[in-house]
């Protein structure tokens, strides 16, 4: 009767199988990213460690954090974190990056 | 089957699946409050490694990417049987939960030992920010050793505060022990199972990405 109420939950029945086959995806990427990293590819080193690492990332928040099985407020929440800490990001980058520009205004007026 | 009279479900809550979804988006939300914790000390990284680009590059040398690599490995073993002590949970194999919880937490001690390590490394070679900071820059590069002990500061901050929320970690799942052998995690309720390997899995992220933004960005030169 338990087992039952597992299953009937989100339909998602309780298997091991997602689990080993994300930590293998897991150990693979983790040797795709120190390879990538001994290759030159100038700025897209870090576009590859950064690709690698949110794919790894995707993949525990999705299996092993059961989001792809849960509800859709809990998704809304993840989606949230990650948006809030784009506006971090992005504003704070904005202020930064372009700060060498008033310099650049002010020498050519 | 709504289980109104179950034990673990508190007076406040009409049924275990509404317990179950309050508690899963209160831990999600705290999550959140942790992805901006770490994310300030993220941004603090990017910022500084845009400004000293060339020093970061060449500091990051000085970290053991054989050390960084086995703990990644170790992280991500711990995150695997950690969502094991719930699936044993699912299918109500309680001494299988409590095998898994101490194996997660053997993993989880193996990388705190082998950060000590590290650390101890560190010190050895005096690359801890502070009085006794010295660092030798390799011969015919540039040389900035106070941006090199940025790069440094940045290093303990982020992987001390992870090492923090590992040794929390650790404490979270010891609580769990007790009643997981005393079967209160099973098919019909294992929420409290599920929050703390939330947590555990974040802390599995953030290293996930500490892993390569520390220790791999020199290694393309070397």
């Amino acid at each position: 009767m338990a087992e039952e109420h597992a299953a009937e939950h989100d339909g998602h029945v309780p298997s091991r199988k997602p689990y080993f086959m994300v930590w293998a995806a897991l150990m693979i990427f983790t040797g795709l990213t120190v390879w990538v990293a001994g290759l030159n590819l100038g700025p897209f080193n870090d576009v590859a460690a950064l690709i690698i690492a949110f794919t790894k990332a995707t993949l525990v928040v999705l299996i092993f954090m059961h989001v792809a099985h849960s509800s859709r407020l809990t998704k809304l929440t993840v989606v949230s974190g990650l948006v809030w800490l784009l506006i971090m990001i992005s504003l704070t980058l904005g202020d930064y990056v372009t700060r060498g520009w008033l310099d650049t205004f002010a020498a050519n007026r | 089957m709504h289980s109104s009279g179950h034990v673990a479900l508190q007076h406040h809550f009409d049924d275990l699946d509404t317990q179950r979804e309050a508690s899963t988006f209160g831990m999600w939300v705290f999550l959140c409050t942790e992805i901006l914790f770490f994310g300030g000390l993220f941004l603090l990284y990017v910022i500084y490694r845009q400004r000293f680009h060339g020093v970061f590059v060449q500091a990051s040398r000085h970290l053991d990417v054989k050390w960084g690599g086995i703990n990644t490995a170790v992280l991500i073993c711990s995150s695997l049987t950690m969502a094991l002590s719930i699936w044993a949970a699912q299918i109500n194999r309680r001494k299988l939960v409590v095998v898994f919880l101490l194996v997660t937490m053997a993993f989880g001690a193996t990388f705190l030992g082998i950060k000590a390590i590290e650390y101890g490394d560190k010190f050895h070679h005096h690359l801890v920010p502070g009085a006794n900071f010295h660092y030798a820059c390799p011969p015919g590069e540039e040389c900035h050793p106070e941006q090199a002990q940025i790069f440094f500061s940045l290093y303990f901050c982020l992987t001390g505060l992870h090492a923090m929320h590992m040794v929390v970690g650790l404490g979270i799942l010891s609580c769990l022990l007790l009643p997981a052998w005393r079967g209160r995690y099973n098919a019909e309720w294992h929420n409290p199972l599920e929050c703390s390997g939330l947590y555990w899995h974040f802390v599995d992220i953030v290293w996930i990405f500490l892993f390569p933004l520390l220790y791999l960005i020199g290694r393309h030169v070397a």
